[in-house]
């Protein structure tokens, strides 16, 4: 397209235009084209590098504070709707828009034209050519040929030259339509897509109008400045919707923040459901809703799924989310500090906090969220398939009043791990890390109750000194030393190694006993020996615990046999190693619930979606016609011989798929060499086919003269 | 029309399209028509009026390919006619192994494993043809691909009845997740090749293409031992949309040409190092390859816009949007740009040769990375394809 000429000569125009036009062909120059294509490509990379419009406290763990900021100013947390990206885009279509007019001129003129001025001379260079003499006359050779031309496509117009007659035929020129469509389309998808991108909004959040919230606050509390009023603007928006309520306004994410968009319905949510396939993967999600608006005579009642969204004058709303929507709960505490260990019941709601008294203490409870399905690979899970569900689960947070908090996550029911029942409690101190579970171990009734009372009796001063003393006693018998006196002594020990083991673990308590041993300068040959004993004495100790445990839960006394007990008792005694860094002052048992669930909707208008789509339908129809309609031209330039007979001369060309025309006009040139021959050879008198002749309006007579017909290559 | 000079000739025939084609075009038209027509009562209660309307425009898309390049009619009455008989020997899934043609042959996973077998067996003979410049190994090593593509095209569909045994709520077209497009992947290319093969009359290039078969081959073996990716399972409500049923086929045209079109490039590198000694073997020389990778992307660039637009009413549909930007749609788009510049400086700078063919290779990483990597390193909406 680009013509050639020599750098001189373009310099020499430059200065001719002026700024203006030297502007205007840089502009739509192909180079830069194809630099824009090159460059707009790489900088959407980066968008798929970093996540795209993530919480920002994500980001500034991620990257700190420095670069935090840094691609902040750049954009990068919302690459697509970054001035530069858009400024970039912006030139793209202006790139194409000017290439486009430029070229749209000469391209229809193009396709209007057939080039019948071509002079022999010419045609003669054309590689893809063939000529013959016949003894023909030029009308019977003029309505073969156009009989042939036809049969292959070509409309054609028939120009005298002299004597000679020149028949200009061209096919598929819908091709260059496809250029023009083909951009034609971009421009008019990126004016689409602009009008989605409510460029309005971008204005009145830069120029300050528009107050970004940050808060999480009640929508009537928002600020008007921080409210859209209901308009023809694109948006789109996402709100969640508890079961049984409603809501009028959509809330649209900007940045750190979000604005809030009012809608002219309301949408009212009956029930969320989510559907499970026997494996346990959710099926469908899918709301039930009633929209009423002001102009509806009856509300429009319809089940809103994943890809089944319900749309309304413009404004289309899909399952986007769920979650839960207040679920009630109903909770048991059991206290892990203070004096008074006696567990007591509260009632509590998801997404709602609540103060909890915790010995002596106020803590804040955070409900966060209930699941009521945990769908967990099973333990000895060889594919994805083997799945069990383990029951309803909640999540809550317990912020002491110094402000710092740390997040539980509980199960309602008992858990297997390896055979045997817990009772699983997460904790994390910060959103980022994973969950660590306590196993609290289910007794046999599946209750938590023995451990939690085992670990009470441990820290009550008089229980332990009586299971501390009932253990020194047994201990010492066993040994032979029932009554060497040393019951209180050995029992103060064994209480001061089980208080080691609450506050650390049991690898730090074995540890200390060591040290003290080496601190009191026991002698080598009895140190050993003594270890051996004060670690019995504490594990009898925490034995004897157990068993009390055990009967204030009247559960049947266990001997010490018991396989059943005894695992018990091993997993308690972890259990306990493990309670320093749960450090929880009490545990929740879920007991009872509510669920209530909240449907999260996106809902969005695009006001340009018709025209996009318009764009693309442009864009493949010009992909199609560029690629698989093949713009040709043929030259058939007959000429008069003085023998009565003729020279004929055919010719093609094709500029985008030379070897592909080099095909096809074979196939043309067979053609016209066959009807020749066939028309010489005596086929007189009959008449020849095809509306070519008419069209001529020239008769085709018999075959006249005698030269013999040579096929000149 | 019948007194006109030409019939006499014969050289050529200038009937319109319609009246060329034999009495076996029709025939085979008219046996896909029952079958159509025999799917489309007997599975109408699992069938919306779209999936109708894409049951028929499967049918017309089958046909119009079968006139055009006429060796796909006897391929798609032996694919047809082995995956009824595997869907006879099938009344529930245990059938798979008690039976004999099916544990061998016919089941789902026992025909994909005959095309993993099948095509790297194809690329090697074909490059034993290529080396030893013989014809007739070359037409094993056609005949090789024809039953390889034959062997994925029957996996998939067999599959596609196996899913229902398992359950009716879980059975679903196979082209869900990666283990499915991976066979998809092959079996489309090996065919695209074929025509390709077949409109160039060269089979010296079946080897290159081979290698990229090979490769997704070796992809799919190890995706299927190690990560037990072979699994049916139950698809999530996001793939839940007779959209994917042509989005998802659109695209694997687009991306079946876009890797031929590359192993082209690398046939096309190969020669130009010493295009004597490979003319000799029979590559078709620069300017051949130079053409055929231009065919191969315009297909592959035609169909992409398609499938991408295809992938933004759908997700007008089911995300609220028709581009989100989310990963997998930006990369997309730059594949697409990739090859809008490969077309550009072909056609306004008149670039040949092997910068060409380099930028098609690189264009088929970035395709790569557009069909696998967002899946791997990204996350996003499309994120079901995970590894
Ligand atoms: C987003 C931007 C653009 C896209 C996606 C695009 C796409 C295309 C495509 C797909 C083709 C077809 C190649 C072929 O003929 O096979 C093409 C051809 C062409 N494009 Fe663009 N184009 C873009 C921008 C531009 C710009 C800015 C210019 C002006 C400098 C331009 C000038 C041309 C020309 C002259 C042709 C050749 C037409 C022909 O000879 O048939 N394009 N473009």
């Amino acid at each position: 397209m680009e013509t050639t000429s020599s750098p001189s000569q373009v310099r020499e125009k430059r200065r001719r235009q002026g700024t203006g036009s030297v502007l205007l062909h840089f502009l739509g120059s192909m180079n830069l084209a194809i630099t824009l294509l090159v460059v707009v490509a790489i900088a959407s990379v980066i968008g798929t590098i970093i996540q795209q419009n993530q919480p920002y406290p994500d980001y500034l763990l991620k990257f700190g504070p420095f670069w935090f900021e840094a691609f902040a100013t750049l954009g990068l947390y919302d690459v697509y709707s970054a001035g530069w990206y858009l400024f970039l885009l912006a030139f793209l279509v202006v790139s194409t828009s000017i290439c486009l007019s430029r070229h749209t001129p000469s391209v229809l003129k193009e396709m209007r034209r057939y080039r019948e001025h071509q002079q022999e001379r010419s045609l003669r260079a054309f590689s893809n050519r063939r000529e013959w003499t016949t003894r023909l006359d030029p009308a019977q050779v003029e309505a073969l040929g156009a009989q042939t031309l036809q049969r292959h496509r070509f409309r054609f117009r028939s120009k005298a030259h002299g004597d000679a007659r020149l028949l200009a035929g061209m096919a598929g020129r819908s091709n260059r339509l496809g250029y023009v469509f083909t951009h034609l389309s971009i421009v008019v998808i990126c004016v689409g897509g602009i009008i989605d991108g409510n460029l309005l909004l971008k204005f009145r959040e830069w120029t300050g109008q528009l107050q970004i919230e940050t808060r999480n606050i009640p929508v009537s509390q928002v600020d008007p400045s921080s409210r859209l009023p209901v308009s023809r603007g694109a948006f789109r928006g996402n709100v969640n919707i508890p079961e049984g309520r409603s809501a009028g306004v959509v809330f649209l994410d900007l940045k750190d923040g979000y604005v809030v968009q009012d809608l002219p319905f309301r949408l009212h949510v009956e029930e969320f459901r989510v559907e499970h396939y026997d494996t346990g993967e959710p099926r469908s999600f899918e709301s039930d809703v009633i929209l009423t608006a002001p102009e509806l005579d009856e509300p429009i009642v319809q089940t809103i799924r994943v890809n089944h969204p319900l749309t309304y004058r413009g404004y289309a709303i899909y399952q986007a989310s769920f979650g839960d929507g207040g679920s009630l709960l109903g909770m048991r505490a059991w206290p892990l500090r203070g004096d008074d260990r006696e567990p007591w019941e509260l009632d509590g709601e998801v997404l709602k906090d609540q103060p909890i008294d915790v010995a002596g203490r106020e803590y804040r409870l955070e409900l966060e969220d209930f699941q009521l399905f945990n769908v967990r690979p099973t333990e000895d899970a060889e594919t994805r398939r083997d799945v069990r569900n383990v029951g309803p689960s909640f999540t809550y947070r317990l912020r002491a009043p110094t402000g710092e908090a740390r997040e539980y996550h509980n199960f309602m029911l008992p858990v297997e791990v390896r055979g045997r029942q817990y009772f699983l409690s997460g904790v994390r101190s910060t959103p980022q890390e994973e969950f660590r579970y306590l196993h609290l171990p289910a007794d046999s009734r599946g209750r938590p109750d023995t451990f939690l009372a085992f670990y009470n009796l441990l820290q009550d001063q008089d229980s332990l000194r009586a299971a501390s003393e009932r253990a020194a006693e047994a201990t010492l018998s066993e040994y032979g030393l029932g009554d060497s006196g040393l019951v209180p002594q050995v029992a103060l020990s064994a209480r001061d190694l089980v208080r080691r083991l609450l506050e650390e673990d049991m690898q730090a308590v074995l540890e200390y006993l060591e040290d003290s041993m080496l601190e009191r300068q026991v002698p080598e040959d009895r140190r050993q020996m003594l270890m051996t004993f004060s670690r019995l004495a504490m594990e009898r100790t925490l034995w004897e615990a157990y068993l009390e445990a055990r009967s204030d839960g009247d559960l049947q006394p266990v001997s010490a046999a018991d396989e059943q007990g005894q695992a018990f008792f091993r997993d308690a005694l972890a259990a306990l190693s493990a309670m320093d860094l749960y450090a929880a002052p009490v545990f929740l048992e879920l007991t009872d619930f509510e669920q209530i669930q909240a449907t999260g909707l996106m809902i969005a208008r695009a006001p340009g979606q018709p025209v996009v789509y318009a764009g693309f339908g442009l864009l493949t129809l010009g992909i199609l016609l560029m690629f698989y309609v093949s713009h040709r031209r043929a030259w058939c330039w007959i000429k008069p011989r003085p023998d009565g007979g003729t020279d004929v001369l055919l010719a093609g060309a094709n500029q985008r798929d030379p070897l592909g025309f080099q095909r096809s006009f074979g196939e043309l040139a067979d053609e016209l060499d066959a009807r020749l021959k066939a028309a010489e050879s005596g086929a007189g008198g009959r008449r020849a086919g095809g509306g070519g002749v008419s069209i001529l309006g020239g008769a085709v007579g018999g075959p006249r003269g005698t030269a013999g017909l040579r096929n000149r290559p | 029309m019948s007194t006109t000079p030409d019939n006499v000739i014969g050289q050529f025939d200038d009937r319109g399209f319609l009246r060329r084609l034999s009495w076996f075009d029709w025939a085979w038209a008219a046996a896909f028509l029952v079958g159509t027509l025999y799917a489309s009562v007997h599975f109408g209660p699992w069938m919306d009026v779209y999936e109708q309307g894409i049951l028929y425009l499967g049918y017309a898309t089958l046909i119009w390919v079968g006139w055009v390049w006429k060796p796909a009619r006897l391929f798609s009455l032996v694919v047809a006619g082995l995956t009824l008989f595997a869907l006879f020997q099938y009344p529930d899934l245990a059938a798979a192994e008690r039976n004999f043609f099916l544990n061998y042959l016919l089941s789902s996973q026992s025909a994909i494993m005959w095309m993993c077998a099948l095509f790297p067996a194809a690329t090697v003979v074909y490059f034993a043809g290529l080396l030893a410049r013989s014809e007739y190994t070359q037409k094993v090593g056609s005949a090789l691909t024809w039953a390889a593509s034959g062997a994925g095209f029957i996996g998939l569909l067999v599959r596609w009845w196996e899913s229902y045994l398992i359950s009716p709520e879980i059975g679903r077209i196979p082209v869900t997740n990666l283990y499915e497009v991976f066979v998809l992947f092959a079996m489309t290319t090996g065919l695209i090749y074929l025509y390709y093969e077949h409109r160039y009359r060269t089979r010296a290039l079946g080897g290159f293409v081979g290698l990229i078969i090979t490769a997704s081959v070796g992809f799919l073996l190890w995706y299927h031992f190690d990560r037990q990716a072979h699994e049916i399972d139950p698809l999530i409500p996001a793939l839940q949309s007779w959209w994917m049923k042509i989005h998802v086929p659109t695209n694997f045209v687009a991306y079946g040409a876009f890797a031929i079109a590359a192993m082209v490039g690398v046939a096309y590198l190969v020669q130009a190092r010493n295009p004597e000694r490979w003319r000799q073997r029979g590559l078709p020389g620069a300017e051949a390859m130079d053409d055929l990778m231009y065919r191969t992307i315009a297909l592959g660039f035609a169909f992409f816009t398609i499938a991408t637009i295809l992938g933004a009413f759908w997700a007008a549909e089911a995300w609220g949007g028709y581009w989100s930007w989310d990963p997998k749609e930006t990369w997309s788009l730059i594949t697409w740009l990739t090859y809008a510049g490969w077309l550009h400086l072909r056609f306004t700078k008149g670039w040949r040769g092997t910068p060409m063919a380099w930028w098609a290779i690189i264009g088929l990483l970035v395709t790569t990375f557009t069909f696998l990597g967002v899946n791997i390193f990204l996350s996003g909406l499309h994120s079901y394809g995970e590894l």
